[in-house]
């Protein structure tokens, strides 16, 4: 259904790029418009990044491609801006006119408060096609029924695993359901003379890398609401993962798992466990295919969807990326919209940049592209990315909370400080505290 | 007779003369004091003042400030569960690790202040410590007690023991930072050394006359002649344990491992398992992760309060063991 849809986006896609006279199309649909176009007066755009680097510089060539096709418009691009110092500027009145955050998760808080602009104008009146992009990036843009995002480039979340290890251990296929990747993980696992860990099969310790709920939860098909409240104890998945962490980890003894633990290398370093051959399996971003290619090159790896609990959930996984938004006070509004248009769907731009970035594109259209040239291994997140089953957070005006109190729940569990018939009790505490916190803060109360 | 009839306006001259001296004088003072009275203004009158307003506000640095009244300190004492955790480790460093620091630079000076030999040295060394950066420090001290690859354990693991998981286990994580505290004391220690090395020689040989060892002499001479210094160094330490930051802040991001997104970096703070989410800690995840700057803001007000209310209580009743020199204290 997804291919046929993103077949028809393509075709769209196509005869808009027609429409346009080539130099990169605008959007997916052909009743779009432009009228943040018709003023030309010249302006220079103001636009905050957090990228740096290598990564600054790819941004570069997208942004002459932008200046090529609305040359009334220069861009001045900043790098290395976190979301504080947008904060910091929207309210001191001098903010960007287009900023862009990795924070995905302080949305509600940005959008909540206004100091990013609901893009809703604008889209309405440009006839702007939001279901070029996935449901999941429809999600994380939003908060309620104002759209303050619009996506650049997205992450979707898969297994990594050792090829060598696996065939060392006679492992043919990476797992596909949970239970074979507790077993696969117990096989893969090796230990020095002393006891301790040398090798792990799978890490399944909390807060370790990418370890975390929100990456974890959609393995077991797992929510974070029920209504507006947090329905945490109301999603069986919770519970069943958690059974299963500790399973694991109970097998590999808690102290020896953290001994190791500690021993890993920084995750965004050379000395990363999975690219050092420490962990035989990994849950991670698709960008870590950049990182293993210039750090680890002779490793020998592949990737799968995530395994899952129930085979229908297969295929999909956590999906979630940077956003780009209109902060309150913008002085080029209607120029910053086509900037965030631009950047969001250009197919020529998007293949760019996810090649230099090595990220997902973010429109459906853009997953087919024949300018995108990647590493076969990365397919596997691009399908996943499109698969209609997989999730994203919720955007929440208490920004990440609920997931911080949750992860804290989650360490004490793990490390043996609750009890198992505790489990559901204590996950429905951390609903109560985070219905707390999402009482007050919707009503502008404390905190 | 024309004298007397003058004099009056001479002396109304004088009074007048006078009162332009002394605000002369007033002037110059202020003009000396202008420098610290517009960095106290701004730095601190102002912020503090604000931060009292902003405790009675929902205020999310992205909207202004809207009046709440109480609800920030209601929510702060009724609701929120993650305070009270945070309250305990705060007290556990106050009540452990500030009495260890004091005990131990005490110690310190009173075994330099008997060194007779290469004195400058020693002093140089236990000193050099409190010359490194928290974060270096911390970061030294992270690597050192990394249960697997760091030094102090593979030492350990070479005479038959096995390490503790510093740094990565609830139960020791606290006391690594104490560890990291004491090695850190030297300015608490040189203040001590200075005052050790005051205490007037004669006392020492009256008491020695009269038969006192070193123990009595350090217990009837010193610590009653140093008490004043004492008193400074624990009020000192009970406001800076109240303040705790730094280290915990970098401990538990380093030794909780790096992540990708604000919401992994967020879960880092107070690793592991929330031991090392001091009250500042909590206090700047509210205010500067979630942008809850009103709610911080209570939390800050609250910690000026049990500061001031800390320190005086010690305060008063340090006269019963703090001992003045000189009249009329």
């Amino acid at each position: 259904m997804i291919r046929v849809a993103a077949a028809l986006s393509a075709v769209l896609a196509a005869l808009a790029l027609a429409g346009c006279g080539g130099g990169g199309s605008k959007n997916s649909s052909s009743t779009t418009k432009d009228t943040a176009a018709a003023d030309k007066t010249p302006v220079t755009l103001t636009f905050w990044s957090p990228f740096t680097a290598r990564e600054l510089h790819v941004m570069d060539d997208g942004i002459a491609r932008f200046h090529k096709r609305y040359p009334w418009i220069t861009v001045k691009s900043v790098g290395a801006i976190t979301a504080d110092k947008v904060t910091a500027a929207i309210h001191a009145g001098n903010p960007p006119d287009v900023a862009s955050m990795f924070e995905t998760d302080e949305l509600g808080a940005f959008c909540n408060s206004g100091a990013w602009q609901d893009l809703n104008k604008y889209i309405d009146a440009d006839n702007f096609d939001m279901n070029q992009f996935p449901k999941t990036i429809r999600d994380y843009t939003a908060y309620k029924d104002k759209r303050c995002a619009l996506p650049f480039l997205a992450d979707s979340y898969g297994l990594y695993y050792n090829k060598a290890l696996l065939a060392k251990a006679g492992i043919t296929q990476p797992p596909k359901t949970v239970d074979e990747l507790a077993a696969d993980a117990k096989k893969l696992t090796t230990r020095n003379p002393d006891g301790s860990l040398k090798v792990v099969g799978f890490n399944p310790l909390m807060g370790w890398y990418e370890n975390a709920p929100v990456h974890w939860g959609p393995m077991w098909g797992a929510t974070w609401m029920n209504g507006d409240k947090s329905g945490l104890a109301d999603s069986p998945g919770w519970e069943e993962m958690a059974r299963w962490q500790k399973k694991l980890i109970d097998w590999y003894g808690y102290d020896k798992l953290v001994r190791w633990q500690a021993g890993t290398g920084d995750e965004f370093s050379a000395s990363n466990a999975f690219e050092a051959g420490k962990v035989a399996m990994n849950l991670d971003g698709e960008y870590r295919i950049g990182f293993i290619k210039a750090e680890a090159p002779k490793l020998d790896f592949g990737t799968a969807p995530p395994p899952t609990s129930k085979p229908d959930l297969y295929g999909t996984s956590f999906v979630i990326g940077t956003i780009m938004g209109l902060p309150k006070g913008a002085k080029h509004a209607d120029a910053a919209w086509l900037f965030l248009k631009f950047f969001s769907t250009d197919p020529t731009t998007l293949a760019q940049m996810s090649n230099g970035l090595a990220n997902i594109p973010s429109t459906l259209a853009s997953l087919k592209s024949t300018e995108l040239k990647y590493d076969p291994r990365f397919k596997t997140f691009m399908d996943v990315f499109a698969n209609p089953k997989s999730s994203t957070q919720p955007v929440l005006s208490i920004g990440s909370q609920n997931q911080t109190l949750f992860a804290s729940f989650l360490t004490k569990w793990q490390a043996g400080h609750v009890k198992d018939q505790d489990l559901h009790a204590g996950i429905e505490n951390v609903d109560k505290q985070i219905d707390n916190q999402l009482e007050q803060a919707n009503a502008g109360q404390a905190p | 007779m024309s004298a007397p009839a003058a004099s009056p306006p001479i002396q109304l001259d004088r009074t007048a003369a006078k009162r332009r001296a002394a605000w002369r004088r007033r002037g110059i003072v202020a003009a000396f004091m202008s420098p610290w009275l517009v960095g106290f203004t701004v730095f601190f009158a102002y912020p503090l003042v604000m931060s009292a307003y902003l405790s009675f506000t929902h205020y999310d640095l992205l909207s202004s400030p809207k009046w709440i009244g109480l609800a920030n300190y209601k929510f702060l004492f009724t609701k929120d569960q993650t305070v009270w955790p945070a309250v305990k480790n705060t007290l556990w460093f106050i009540a452990i690790a500030v009495p260890l620091q004091v005990l131990f630079a005490l110690g310190i000076a009173i075994m330099l202040s008997r060194a007779r030999r290469g004195i400058g040295a020693f002093r140089t060394v236990f000193y050099l410590p409190a010359l490194a950066p928290p974060v270096a420090a911390t970061l030294g001290f992270v690597y050192l007690l990394n249960p697997a690859t760091g030094p102090v354990n593979t030492i350990l693991e070479k005479v038959g023991i096995q390490g503790p998981l510093w740094f990565d286990s609830p139960q020791w994580s606290k006391p690594s930072l104490t560890l990291l505290a004491l090695w850190g004391v030297g300015n608490t220690m040189i203040i001590f050394l200075a005052a050790v090395l005051d205490v007037p020689q004669h006392l020492y040989e009256s008491a020695q006359l009269d038969g006192a060892g070193f123990i009595a002499r350090v217990r009837f001479v010193m610590l009653p002649t140093i008490s004043p210094v004492i008193l400074f160094a624990v009020v000192l330490g009970v406001i800076e344990g109240m303040q705790y930051f730094t280290q915990a802040y970098v401990a538990a991001n380093v030794a909780g491992g790096s992540a990708s997104y604000s919401a992994e970096a967020a879960n880092a703070l107070g690793y592991p398992e929330d031991s090392t989410l001091f009250y500042p800690v909590l206090l700047y995840q509210q205010g500067f992760r979630y942008f809850n700057m009103g709610y911080a803001s209570a939390m800050a007000m609250l910690l000026l309060a049990v500061s001031f209310a800390v320190t005086f209580i010690i305060v008063q009743n340090s006269r019963r063991f703090v001992h003045y020199q000189g009249p009329g204290r």
